[in-house]
C-alpha cells in the first residue's frame, strides 16, 4: 500500500509561503526556458514559411544573401529560359528577376535608424509568393515610383504607411499598398518596380532570380546544369533552404544563449527545491518514523517525497507556462546578422514547447527532491521516532 | 558583540541549508555579472569611439558605397585634419564560424586616426611596403595563432575569389576597451584587383573616417560635409563615430533588452530561494524567538537577528560570486573568441552584483522579520515548527 497523495498535498498546503516561493523560483526558470524556445520557434516559422519548396533562388556563388549577390542581365536571361520553369496563367513564365538593396529608415517611436530590405520585383513577383496578400490599398503600378510596404515595416517606420512618402535615390516614392505576408520575412520588406528601383539606385544588375519549378523533383537536375554552366557564376538553392540558412546564425545564437541560461538558472531553482525538501524531511522525522512503524515501506516513503518534489515542479511548470504564454502578444524585431536587414518575428507557442517546458520543470523537481527523499527513506524507525 | 556572535551561530546551525543557499547566490551572481558583461560588450564599439572622429556613409544605407573622389573634397573643409576611408571586406577565414571584421583601408592615413592602435614602427613600415600585407589585432593573432609573416587565406563573399594576405603587423590596444579583433588590408590592393577583373565596383569606398581638430565643431562639420554632396548621385550622412556605432547597437537592441531583462530574472529566482530559506529558518525557530522575547529582548532585536543572518548569507554568496566571475568570464571570453571584441568586467558590474546581493538579502528577510517581531510570546512558545 502506498502513502495517499492527499498526505503529500496537505504537506505542501501547510507551508504555503515555502511552497509558493519554491514553485515561484521554478516558474521563472520555466518562463525563461519556454520563452527561448518560443523565440526560436517564431524565428524558424518566419523564415521557413518565407520560402516555398517548389521555388528556387538563384544568387551569385558564395554571396550568402541576396544583398551581396550580383547577377548580370546576360546571366539572368540564361536562368530564365531553363526548361524546368513553370508557366503561369496566360503562358507567362514564372520567374522574377529581382534587385534587393538595404535602405536605412527611421523608426516611428524613436529617431533610430535601421536597415530595411527593399525588393524590386517583376510582374510575376507576387504570383510566385502566394503567402503575400495586399490587405490595404493596391499593388504598385509598373513603371511608376510607387511602392508597397510589408505590415511590420508600415507600422514601425516613418514614411512607410499608406499614403506617406519615402525619399531615396533622388526621388520621392509613394506608398500605395500594405502587404500582409502572414508573418513571413516579406512582412519586413518594401516592394517596388524592379526597373524603377534599379535606375534609382544606379544599379545595372539584378540581385537574384526567383523561379517556380514545374515539378519540384526536377530541382537537382536544374541545379547541376546551372552550376556547371561555364558562362554562369551562380548558385542555386531551394527557397525554403535559402531562407532557413539566412537565419542560422541568429537561431543558433538564441538557442545557445537560451540553453546556457536555462541550465544555469535551473541550478538556482533546483537548489531551492532541495532546501525545501530537506526542511520538509527534517521537520517530519517523527512522522516518517510513525509511517514506517505503521508498516509503510522505505520505497513508499521515497515515492511520497518524490511526489511532493514533482508536484512543486509541476506547479512551477504550469505557472511558468502561463507567464510565457502572454509573450505571444509580443513581436521582436532585430537585425539579422546574415542579411544585415531588420527582421520581425514573434514568440510562438506550440505543443512541443509546452511538453518540453513541463518536462523540464518536472526534472528540476525530481533532481531537487531526490537526495532529500532518499535521506527520508533511509531513516531508521527507532531513531526517527525519538526525534520528536 | 554578542549580537554578531548570535547571528553567526544561527547562520551556521543548518550547514547544509546555508551552504546550498550560498551556492545558489554564487551561481546567480556569476550569471548576473556575465550577462551584464555581455551587454557591455555590445556597447564596446561605442564606448571606444573618439569625439574627434566623424564617419561619413552613403545616405541610403551602409550597403551603398561612396566614390573615392569625395576624399579630396571633404579634406578641404576647414577643421578637417585627417581623412581616411574603410570598406567592409567580408572575407571568411575557413568557415563562417571564425568571424572577425576585415576592412580595406587607406593604409597611409587610417592609422593616424586611430592612435589607440599601437603598432611598432618597423612593422608599420613593413605593412606599408607590402601591398598584399595586412595588420591584425592582438586578439585575432591570439585566437587563431597568427604570427608575423603568416599567410591568412580568406574567401571573399562581397569580393568573390580566394584572397591571401600576409601578416605584416600586429597591433595592441592602448586601453582594455580598444577593439583588437580586426584585420586591415590595403584598399589599393583590393581596388587594383577589381580593376584587373574589370569590375564596375572600382574606385568606391565604404565609409570615410574624418579626423577633426575640435570636437565642439563636430555637428557643424557634419552638416557641411553632407551639404556638399546634397542632390548628388551619392548623398552622404555624417555623424560622430559614437552615433555611428550606437546605430549598429540600435539594430540589435531587442537582443540587448532581452539579455538585460533576463539578467534581472536570475536575481528574482535567487530571491525566491533566499526568501524561502529565511522563511523556513524563522518558522523553525519561532519558539526560540518567543523565549528571547520573554527574556525581554525587543522586536527590533529579533528583526535584527533575522536581517543579519540573511545579509550574512547574501554577502558570503556575493563575495564568492564576484571573485569567481573573473575566471568564468575569462573562460567564456576564450570560448567566443573574436565574436565579442572586448569582453571585460567593469567596476560598475561589480557594484551592481554587490547591490543585487544586498537587495536580495534585505528583501528575503522582510516577511520573516515582520512575523517574528509580531508573534505573541504565548503563541510562539506553543509553536512546534
Amino acid at each position: 500500500m502506498s502513502i495517499p497523495l492527499s498526505y503529500t498535498l496537505r504537506n505542501l498546503a501547510t507551508r504555503k509561503l515555502t511552497t509558493l516561493l519554491t514553485a515561484g523560483g521554478m516558474a521563472l526558470v520555466v518562463f525563461v526556458f519556454a520563452t527561448v524556445l518560443m523565440l526560436e520557434e517564431g524565428l524558424r516559422k518566419t523564415l521557413v514559411e518565407t520560402g516555398s519548396p517548389d521555388n528556387v533562388v538563384v544568387t551569385r556563388r558564395s554571396a550568402g544573401n541576396e544583398v551581396q549577390s550580383v547577377i548580370g542581365r546576360d546571366q539572368a536571361v540564361v536562368v530564365e529560359n531553363q526548361p524546368e520553369v513553370a508557366n503561369g496563367a496566360g503562358g507567362l513564365r514564372l520567374t522574377s528577376k529581382e534587385t534587393v538593396v538595404l535602405i536605412s529608415l527611421t523608426k516611428r517611436d524613436s529617431d533610430k535608424f535601421s536597415n530595411v530590405l527593399i525588393r524590386g520585383v517583376g510582374q510575376t513577383g507576387i504570383e510566385l509568393r502566394p503567402q503575400v496578400a495586399i490587405v490595404k490599398g493596391r499593388m504598385f503600378r509598373p513603371g511608376s515610383t510607387e511602392i508597397i510596404a510589408g505590415k511590420s515595416v508600415a507600422e514601425r517606420y516613418q514614411g512607410a504607411g499608406i499614403g506617406e512618402t519615402l525619399r531615396f535615390g533622388q526621388r520621392e516614392w509613394t506608398v500605395v499598398g500594405m502587404m500582409d505576408a502572414g508573418k513571413t520575412g516579406f512582412d519586413s520588406e518594401i516592394w517596388g518596380d524592379v526597373d524603377q528601383l534599379m535606375q534609382a539606385f544606379r544599379r545595372p544588375v539584378y540581385s537574384s532570380v526567383i523561379l517556380k519549378l514545374n515539378d519540384p523533383a526536377a530541382f537537382p537536375q536544374l541545379k547541376a546544369r546551372i552550376e556547371s554552366d561555364p558562362r554562369l557564376t551562380l548558385e542555386v538553392k531551394q527557397e525554403s533552404v535559402f531562407y532557413a540558412e539566412q537565419s542560422q546564425l541568429l537561431a543558433n545564437f538564441i538557442r545557445y544563449l537560451g540553453m546556457v541560461l536555462s541550465i544555469i538558472f535551473s541550478v538556482g531553482a533546483i537548489i531551492g527545491a532541495m532546501i525545501t525538501m530537506y526542511a520538509s524531511v527534517a521537520n517530519r522525522t517523527a512522522e516518517i518514523g510513525t509511517l514506517r512503524a505503521l508498516g509503510f515501506r522505505r520505497k513508499n516513503i521515497l515515492s511520497a517525497f518524490l511526489a511532493e518534489a514533482l508536484m512543486l515542479g509541476a506547479a512551477g511548470g504550469v505557472a511558468g507556462l502561463v507567464l510565457a504564454s502572454f509573450m505571444q502578444f509580443f513581436t521582436i524585431s532585430t537585425m539579422n546578422w546574415q542579411s544585415f536587414s531588420e527582421l520581425a518575428f514573434s514568440f510562438t507557442l506550440n505543443l512541443t514547447i509546452i511538453v518540453k517546458s513541463f518536462l523540464f520543470a518536472l526534472i528540476m523537481g525530481l533532481v531537487g527532491g531526490f537526495l532529500p527523499a532518499a535521506q527520508a527513506a533511509r531513516l531508521n524507525i527507532v531513531d526517527s521516532l525519538r526525534a520528536a | 558583540m554578542h549580537f554578531l556572535k548570535l547571528i553567526l551561530r544561527n547562520t551556521l546551525r543548518h550547514k547544509l541549508r546555508t551552504s546550498l543557499t550560498v551556492l545558489g547566490i554564487v551561481v546567480a551572481i556569476i550569471a548576473f555579472g556575465l550577462l551584464r558583461t555581455v551587454v557591455d560588450a555590445w556597447y564596446a564599439g561605442a564606448e571606444g569611439s573618439s569625439a574627434t572622429r566623424l564617419v561619413t556613409r552613403n545616405a541610403i544605407s551602409l550597403a551603398f558605397p561612396l566614390p573615392i573622389n569625395y576624399q579630396e573634397r571633404i579634406h578641404k573643409i576647414h577643421g578637417v585634419t585627417v581623412i581616411s576611408h574603410a570598406s567592409w571586406f567580408g572575407g571568411v577565414y575557413i568557415t563562417e564560424k571564425n568571424f572577425f571584421p576585415q576592412f580595406a583601408v587607406d593604409a597611409k592615413t587610417y592609422f593616424d586616426l586611430y592612435p589607440e592602435y599601437l603598432i611598432a614602427p618597423a612593422e608599420m613600415k613593413a605593412f606599408i611596403g607590402d601591398r598584399k600585407g595586412c595588420v591584425i589585432g592582438r586578439k585575432v593573432a591570439d585566437t587563431y595563432g597568427f604570427k608575423i609573416g603568416d599567410t591568412i587565406p580568406l574567401r571573399g563573399t562581397i569580393y568573390p575569389g580566394a584572397w591571401s594576405l600576409t601578416v605584416r603587423a600586429i597591433y595592441d590596444g592602448a586601453q582594455a576597451r580598444t577593439d583588437t579583433s580586426q584585420l586591415f588590408l590595403h584598399w589599393d590592393y583590393l581596388n587594383e584587383t577589381l580593376k584587373k577583373a574589370s569590375s564596375r565596383r572600382t574606385d568606391w569606398v565604404g565609409v570615410y573616417v574624418i579626423g577633426i581638430s575640435d570636437s565642439d565643431r563636430a555637428a557643424e562639420i557634419s552638416i557641411e560635409v553632407d551639404k556638399i554632396f546634397k542632390n548628388s548621385l551619392a548623398e552622404t550622412l555624417t555623424e560622430t563615430e559614437k552615433a555611428f556605432q550606437l546605430g549598429f547597437v540600435a539594430m540589435t537592441e531587442a537582443i540587448v533588452i532581452a539579455i538585460r531583462v533576463v539578467s534581472f530574472v536570475v536575481i528574482f529566482i535567487i530571491l525566491a530561494v533566499m526568501a524561502n530559506t529565511m522563511a523556513m529558518t524563522a518558522r523553525e525557530r519561532i519558539s526560540e524567538y518567543a523565549t528571547l522575547k520573554a527574556l525581554g529582548f525587543g522586536p527590533r532585536f529579533l528583526a535584527g537577528l533575522i536581517y543579519g543572518e540573511s545579509l550574512a548569507i547574501a554577502l558570503a554568496g556575493a563575495v564568492i560570486g564576484i571573485l569567481l566571475t573573473f575566471p568564468v568570464a575569462d573562460i567564456f571570453s576564450k570560448q567566443v573568441g573574436t565574436l565579442f571584441p572586448v569582453f571585460g568586467i567593469t567596476v560598475e558590474t561589480i557594484y551592481m552584483q554587490a547591490v543585487a546581493a544586498i537587495a536580495v538579502g534585505v528583501t528575503a528577510a522582510v516577511l520573516p522579520a515582520f512575523r517574528v517581531a509580531r508573534v505573541p510570546i504565548a503563541e510562539g512558545l506553543q509553536s512546534i515548527g
